[in-house]
């Protein structure tokens, strides 16, 4: 199966259209403003049900709290701002309000990482994916284009309970997915067959990825390419999978190294798994200001960037012996 | 449940829940004592008069609802729901110890009758009330909510965040009480971070300011009628403590915050509780 880019949009648009989806069909979905509704794709919901749409400014803490207060009597609350601010800087107030009292809420991470551009490294979260999947109860979903978090938000909100976090890009990014596909919480995606090697990426790196396997494919090496937009819970069985059958596994991810996708497939691998497992991130540094594609080629995201960096650890990888 | 009017019955019930505090905190051998004590009062009254609740149905959809933002403080909470009926007493004494429902801080993972919330990271209950007060408000409910706060806590910004969305909201559902004993861990509130000018704080975020005499029945109830009958704003009472009151001791001494009594120290505070429970009522008996 190849993928064909729709036309560019951005995910967070996605998230805005499941959101209002998902409030006509459950009327106690209600959605917490945090000053830039807009932004992030919750004035879809907010034009159509002003009376569940609730602005609460720029506070992110109380937002949080608020959304505890809502779920507990029985409201579906959506808190969305960038995910710099809602999954760092309400990090304490996810933690005990929302995941110690194991409430179904939805926390939207807007303008996630390094691709946020201009902004620089304040506004660019690059470690939010490692706080959220470190608390007990928390689901963290990363879907790959607009199509996709289209899907995952109405799903995260219709058909799960508990606390769920969901990251979301800015920029307008290839939508190639089909809303008939095939998608699981919980579940990989496997997007390419390949015997040689597999790419693991999650958000707006899995077109990258692809892109990645077209050039690999051209020096003869075949990629098998996983989508994982269920950072948590993971799919451990996709990628020991992955690992038995290709042994040397690429994560790539728009976030820190440690403790993000690559850090979870390091951890299934390391425990259960034979595989060399090579992670492309951000190396434990801020990002910058810059353009979207300035930066992705600046920390190597981009799939002619990569791809050549997976080549050589390919050619590394048999001359050792590894397989 | 049957509200109780009569000041002598709520002060007999106060002294109660104080006699269970000591007996559990030196049972768990850790936790916090003055701040507890100084709250035995607020919390009979309102358990027993102003709540509308059934500790025969904890989960009754339209009860009122207590959230305990000072999470440190939960063995007042847990003494007054054992005393209202909530769960057995005998289950008090297993705070603190490993598999009990009564947590340090309260979980309401562990499903203790009349746990609303998890708390114990200062600062959140309030923004939880404003959540709850506006479903209570888009359900057309008339269910109330109240939140529990020392004063200490409201150091922590988010309580600011909270309050200012509560006004904004027009959350006339929600009465905030705040324990003003004056005392945190490292000393008075006046040192540590003044706090003052704190009922004009409140009233220039826009709320309902109510002082009153934590330790006076009549006036923790006229507090709380005043705040059931104010519309369209949410309601503060400031309530004037003493930490660690009825154990005449270590009445209004901060190193108490976080201490508990030794086994001997408790039949010696048991002593002190008795007796003051004796004075108050002899007072109460003089103003009638």
């Amino acid at each position: 199966m190849s993928y064909i880019n729709k036309g560019d949009r951005p995910t967070r648009a996605g998230f805005g259209e499941g959101l209002l989806e998902a409030g006509r069909k459950n009327p106690d979905i209600y959605a917490i403003g945090a000053d830039i509704t807009s932004s992030v794709g919750a004035n879809l919901f907010a034009g159509e049900f002003p009376e569940r749409f609730i602005s609460l400014g720029i506070a992110e803490q109380n937002c949080a709290g608020v959304a505890a207060g809502l779920a507990l009597m029985n409201k579906i609350p959506v808190f969305t701002t960038y995910a710099v601010f809602s999954a760092i800087r309400a990090a304490d107030q996810i933690r005990i309000s929302i995941c110690y009292n194991n409430l179904h809420a939805l926390i939207g991470g807007a303008h996630a990482g390094i691709s946020v551009g201009p902004d620089g490294a304040t506004h660019q979260a690059l470690e939010d994916v490692a706080v959220m999947r470190s608390l007990p109860h928390m689901t963290v979903l990363s879907p790959c284009d607009a199509t996709q978090a289209n899907l995952l938000t109405q799903k995260a909100l219709l058909e799960l309970n508990g606390p769920v976090y969901i990251r979301f890009g800015r920029e307008a990014v290839p939508d190639f997915t089909s809303p008939d596909d095939y998608t699981e919480i919980g579940k990989a995606q496997i997007m390419r067959e390949g015997n040689d090697l597999t790419i693991i990426a999650t958000g707006h790196m899995v077109w990258e990825a692809l892109q990645s396997a077209e050039l690999l494919a051209q020096k003869g090496i075949e990629a098998k390419v996983i989508n994982i937009h269920t950072i948590k819970p993971i799919d451990k069985e996709a990628i020991l999978q992955a690992a038995a059958e290709t042994g040397l596994l690429f994560t790539v991810e728009e976030h820190q190294i440690t403790g993000g996708l690559g850090g979870a497939v390091a951890e299934v691998v390391a425990e259960q798994g034979g595989a060399r497992v090579h992670r492309i991130g951000i190396p434990d540094s801020f990002g910058e200001s810059g353009t979207p594609d300035e930066l992705l080629e600046k920390f190597n995201l981009k799939a002619h960037r990569f791809s050549p960096i997976i080549e050589s650890e390919y050619h590394e990888f048999l001359r050792a012996g590894r397989k | 449940m049957t509200k109780i009017t009569d000041s002598r019955l709520l002060l007999e019930l106060s002294y109660n829940i104080r006699a269970l505090i000591v007996k559990m905190l030196s049972t768990a051998g850790s936790g916090h004592t003055g701040g507890s004590l100084g709250l035995a009062d607020v919390f009979t009254a309102l358990y027993f008069n102003e709540l509308n609740h059934n500790p025969q149905k904890p989960l009754w959809p339209d009860r009122d609802r207590v959230i305990l933002s000072i999470g440190h403080v939960a063995p007042v909470l847990y003494a007054t729901l054992a005393e209202a009926g909530y769960f057995d007493k005998s289950e008090l004494f297993t705070l603190r110890k490993i598999g009990s429902r009564l947590q340090g801080h309260p979980g309401r993972d562990t499903g203790l009758p009349g746990i609303e919330t998890s708390s114990g990271s200062l600062g959140q209950g309030l923004s939880i009330a404003v959540g709850m007060a506006i479903a209570a408000k888009k359900d057309n409910s008339g269910i109330r909510i109240f939140s529990i706060h020392g004063d200490g806590e409201l150091q922590e910004g988010q309580i600011w965040e909270a309050a200012m969305a509560a006004a904004h909201h027009k959350l006339d559902n929600i009465t905030a009480v705040v324990d003003v004993n004056g005392l945190q861990i490292d000393g008075p509130t006046t040192k540590v971070m003044n706090l003052e000018p704190l009922g004009l704080k409140w009233e220039a975020f826009g709320w309902n300011v109510i002082g009153c005499n934590g330790h006076d029945f009549s006036d923790i109830l006229r507090a709380f009628r005043e705040a059931r009958e104010f519309r369209g704003k949410p309601s503060v009472i400031l309530a004037s403590t003493v930490m660690g009151k009825g154990v005449k001791s270590i009445e209004n001494n901060h190193g108490w915050h976080g201490r508990v009594p030794s086994s001997t120290e408790a039949v010696e505070f048991l002593c002190q509780i008795d007796e003051s429970y004796r004075i108050e009522l002899s007072k109460s008996e003089l103003s009638k």
